[in-house]
């Protein structure tokens, strides 16, 4: 069998999969469906890949995996109920950050030196930090009492531009100046200096 | 599930952990940015979980994190092109190879 079908194979049972297992929780008992089954099957996405952001070789589709990042946390954010949240993470992230990102790989790439090593030296103490700050906040989040409310509540858009521009009129002014700063310093950065190297 | 702040609140450290592994494991200086907006997005996402289920922050998580998503599209242009100015100096993005100070 070659290589590609065997690929495009291994796609569909990994899809088959991670829709698999939500319907079949939802079958059995443990979730519920509607709302839970689309949010386990975003946070399947999400975490895959964003593991795939910090795992893969090739960084080009690292930048790639990360825009799929984003539109799962974007569906994440319409399911619990900030949907003017969702659409500037699609306008921001996916459509200003990740076009960004992708310029400065295009930028920075170099032929003659291809990274054969992606990780550090210390990418196992990093792997077992990192499994260990996450059941430390899993345990965390279990053992602590939020008062949470037992239904999520739908933020409505014109509710918050209200609350946008009467209570936080002063941090929205500074975040327009934060931003102003950030691109004259970002040009001013880049900027090709005059006989400096090219 | 979707009605449970834990259930949003470990998906969240989840991804914070990623992040951390990315920024502390990977070579390109890149990639470690690519970590950090991971990073930022599991808080963001924490904020509007407690925005969305809290009783006192129903409004205000949204908008605390939409000031969060632009601080982060400002730290993100500063960082790129702190790294693209590096990188002109140096031709080399991998961050092992910034040794000047330790030489």
């Amino acid at each position: 069998m070659p290589r590609s079908l065997l690929t495009i194979l291994g796609v569909f049972v990994l899809i088959g999969a991670a829709v698999g297992l939500p319907v079949g929780l939802a079958i059995l008992g443990l979730i519920r469906w509607g709302d839970d089954i689309l949010f386990f099957v975003l946070a399947e996405i999400l975490i895959g890949s964003g593991l795939l952001v910090v795992t893969m070789r090739d960084i080009i589709r690292c930048g790639l995996a990360m825009i799929v990042c984003f539109g799962a946390l974007a569906g994440i954010y319409v399911i619990a109920g900030a949907p003017l949240v969702a659409a500037a993470q699609v306008l921001i992230y996916i459509g200003a950050i990740s076009v960004l990102i992708l310029f400065a790989i295009m930028l920075t790439q170099t032929k003659a030196a291809p990274s054969r090593l992606v990780f550090q030296t210390q990418a196992i103490g990093a792997a077992i930090a990192a499994v260990i700050l996450a059941i430390v906040i899993a345990l965390t989040v279990g053992a602590t009492d939020w008062q949470a409310l037992a239904q999520r509540v739908h933020t409505a858009t014109d509710q918050l531009a209200r609350v946008l521009f009467a209570d936080y009129v002063l941090p929205f002014e500074i975040v327009s100046v934060l931003l102003l700063a950030a691109v004259v310093g970002g040009v001013f950065l880049a900027k090709r200096e005059e006989g400096g190297p090219s | 599930m979707s009605d449970s702040l834990d259930a949003y609140l470990v998906l969240s450290g989840l991804l914070f952990a990623i992040g951390t592994f990315g920024f502390l494991a990977r070579r390109n200086a890149i990639s470690m940015l690519m970590s950090i907006e991971l990073m930022l997005n599991a808080v963001n996402l924490a904020i509007v979980a407690f925005g969305s289920f809290i009783k006192g922050l129903a409004t205000d998580g949204s908008v605390i994190a939409i000031v969060v998503m632009a601080v982060a599209a400002a730290e993100a242009t500063v960082g790129l092109s702190i790294v693209i100015a590096i990188f002109r100096n140096r031709n080399t993005p991998l961050v092992d190879e910034y040794d000047a100070m330790r030489r």
